[in-house]
């Protein structure tokens, strides 16, 4: 089984031969599944990559070319130029980015107050909006396009929320029902019970109002926490489709998803342009992840645990 | 005395006040929905038109509906085939990047970058992959000799196509969630049974295993979870075609409720939808519950 030139080679004079030959052999094999898997999961970004560069009758070519014969960036071009792609990318990113503050603010400031101040209604709320996050989002789907319709004095609604459209086709009606995702509250409140609570007695006894008790002392010290969640919701608000298309309709507010999709609906055949947006559509996440890798891992290892 | 119940009182008002946001953001988007959905189920609302009460017209009209239970079983061949495969790649890819080895975070990365991607996106991309003539997939498949099939166009695997984009993209997470699950075995049960004689296999079969149960159970309920859910992708690759094999509940609820207007009678399928949704979270909550009480 093992040849003792093999072991002269690669092994450590204490160890039998057999050992290090042995461990040579799992290495190959852990490095040659580990690199065949990665290569098929890499593979689709490859493709798409390869095919956004290529010349248009190239991406047409039987047997298939796996390289380009020259690079080329009339795809992106054509991306920009058949349809507003800058726009929806503005679009999207407007809707992320609010979100990301809005649920920072106000997921931080109600988390605050569920783990560090004390009043009688603080146990059943927060129970209240924990057994909420179970409710599946498609039963509220229709009521909640009801309410942004008929809210009261929005839109060219009168008091009983009749006569206009309500928040419909604005970034309103995106960013209100997500401001205060219970998640948010619920992440930031496991992590400011994790804060002790003395500092807050001394900057009271110093006559510190209670919100820059929040302010300035808690809210700095959770900046790891506060990470992790901007980069979860901007992901989620980036990468969300149904509803958006649900609330908006004119076309010039249309999101990156939603002008994806009508554009692969739209230009069946348009593989490099199609291939140009997926790949403009994918490029901010991937750019956040390889920045802040260490809170996305953060951010799965708890919504793992929390099950 | 009467100090300390001042400050308290003033806490409680800061703390009322700190909460009014989300609280009030949670009964309009929430509470309101949440009650109207039970109440809309029973009109036949429809955005134009005078909203009346049709009492069970709704759901008896969806007892009949073969279009709709056509969705749930669509679901269910979904998850019946993504679920075990699902577990398979996933506990696979983490027991192979458990090693400690040199290079194993970037694999690990690399494994982990499809989930970052939109689900339209995804779509998008493995619609060209999976062009019968011109794709990636079919291309390779001729390389071996296979004649591959007009994926997204025939019946028979128009759903095994979505099958695989949702795979590409989830088992990346799911096998973070088990390399977490993997680092919790004791190591100290792997040594015993290596002193007892055990080979690779049973160390599988009787620790790793039963160890990671409870993590298998968390995977394979969200998975059902997800698949009830399922709508970008089915819409974005197939448009629910070829003739609604890969037609969803969430798929038929938008089209009924914002396509043909049917708002009362989607709300009642809507319902029906989230009482399956709810019974897979109370499953899983029930399993979870024990092992960290959040409260």
């Amino acid at each position: 089984m093992a040849q003792p030139s093999i072991s002269a080679a690669a092994g450590k004079r204490t160890r039998p031969a057999s050992v290090t030959a042995r461990k040579a052999l799992g290495a190959i094999a852990f490095y040659a599944v580990a690199i065949i898997i990665a290569i098929c999961m890499f593979l689709p970004f490859f493709w798409s990559l390869i095919t956004s560069f290529k010349p248009s009758d190239e991406i047409f070519s039987v047997p298939i070319s796996w390289l380009p014969s020259r690079i080329t960036f009339e795809h992106y071009k054509a991306a920009f130029t058949t349809v507003p792609f800058g726009l929806y990318f503005y679009n999207s990113f407007v809707l992320a980015a609010a979100g990301v503050l809005c649920n920072l603010f106000f997921g931080s400031l109600s988390g605050y107050a569920f783990a560090k101040l004390d009043f009688k209604l603080n146990k059943p709320l927060f129970r209240v909006l924990l057994a909420a996050m179970m409710i599946p989002g498609i039963v509220t789907m229709i009521p909640s396009f009801y309410v942004l319709k008929h809210f009261p004095l929005i839109g060219g609604n009168d008091l009983m929320g009749d006569g206009g459209n309500g928040f419909l086709n604005s970034f309103w009606g995106i960013i209100l029902p997500g401001a205060s995702g219970s998640f948010a509250v619920f992440f930031m409140r496991q992590f400011f019970l994790t804060l002790p609570s003395d500092m807050m007695e001394m900057a009271r006894i110093e006559g510190c109002p209670e919100f820059r008790i929040f302010w300035n002392i808690y809210l700095p010290l959770t900046k790891p926490a506060l990470a992790t969640l901007s980069i979860f919701t901007f992901q989620a608000g980036w990468n969300s489709f149904l509803w958006p298309m649900i609330i908006l309709n004119d076309p010039d507010k249309a999101t990156i998803q939603m002008g994806l999709q009508a554009f692969s609906y739209n230009y069946q055949t348009d593989y490099g342009p199609m291939m140009a947006g997926a790949l403009i559509a994918i490029l901010p996440i991937l750019i956040l992840f390889l920045l802040l890798q260490k809170y996305f891992v953060q951010g799965i290892a708890f919504t793992g645990t929390k099950g | 005395m009467s100090s300390m119940g001042k400050l308290n009182q003033h806490q409680a008002r800061t703390a009322y006040l700190f909460i009014t946001p989300t609280m009030l953001l949670f009964v309009a988007f929430t509470i309101v929905p949440v009650v109207m959905a039970l109440y809309l189920s029973f009109t036949n609302y429809d955005v134009v038109s005078r909203m009346d009460f049709v009492k069970l017209d709704n759901y008896k009209r969806l007892l009949q509906d073969e279009l709709f239970w056509t969705t749930f079983k669509n679901v269910a061949f979904y998850s019946v085939i993504f679920v075990p495969l699902n577990i398979l790649i996933s506990l696979g890819l983490a027991m192979l990047l458990n090693f400690r080895r040199y290079g194993v975070k970037l694999f690990r990365t690399m494994n982990y970058l499809p989930t970052l991607t939109s689900a339209v996106a995804a779509a998008t991309v493995w619609i060209w992959l999976l062009h019968p003539e011109f794709g990636l997939v079919n291309n390779l498949l001729g390389y071996v000799g296979v004649t591959g099939p007009a994926w997204l166009a025939q019946t028979e695997t128009a759903m095994l196509s979505i099958i695989l984009v949702t795979l590409w993209q989830s088992v990346g997470s799911n096998m973070v969630i088990y390399i977490a699950g993997l680092q919790g075995v004791p190591d100290y049960l792997y040594e015993s049974a290596k002193l007892d004689g055990a080979t690779a296999w049973d160390r599988f079969r009787y620790i790793t295993w039963p160890q990671l149960r409870p993590t298998t159970f968390l995977v394979s309920t969200m998975s059902i979870i997800g698949a009830l859910q399922l709508f970008d992708q089915a819409f974005v690759l197939t448009q629910g075609g070829p003739g609604n094999v890969t037609k969803t509940p969430v798929y038929l609820i938008y089209q009924q409720g914002f396509n043909q207007l049917q708002m009362g009678y989607a709300s009642a399928q809507a319902f029906v939808l989230a009482l399956a949704i709810l019974a897979f979270s109370f499953i899983n909550m029930r399993i979870s519950k024990s092992e960290e009480p959040i409260v």
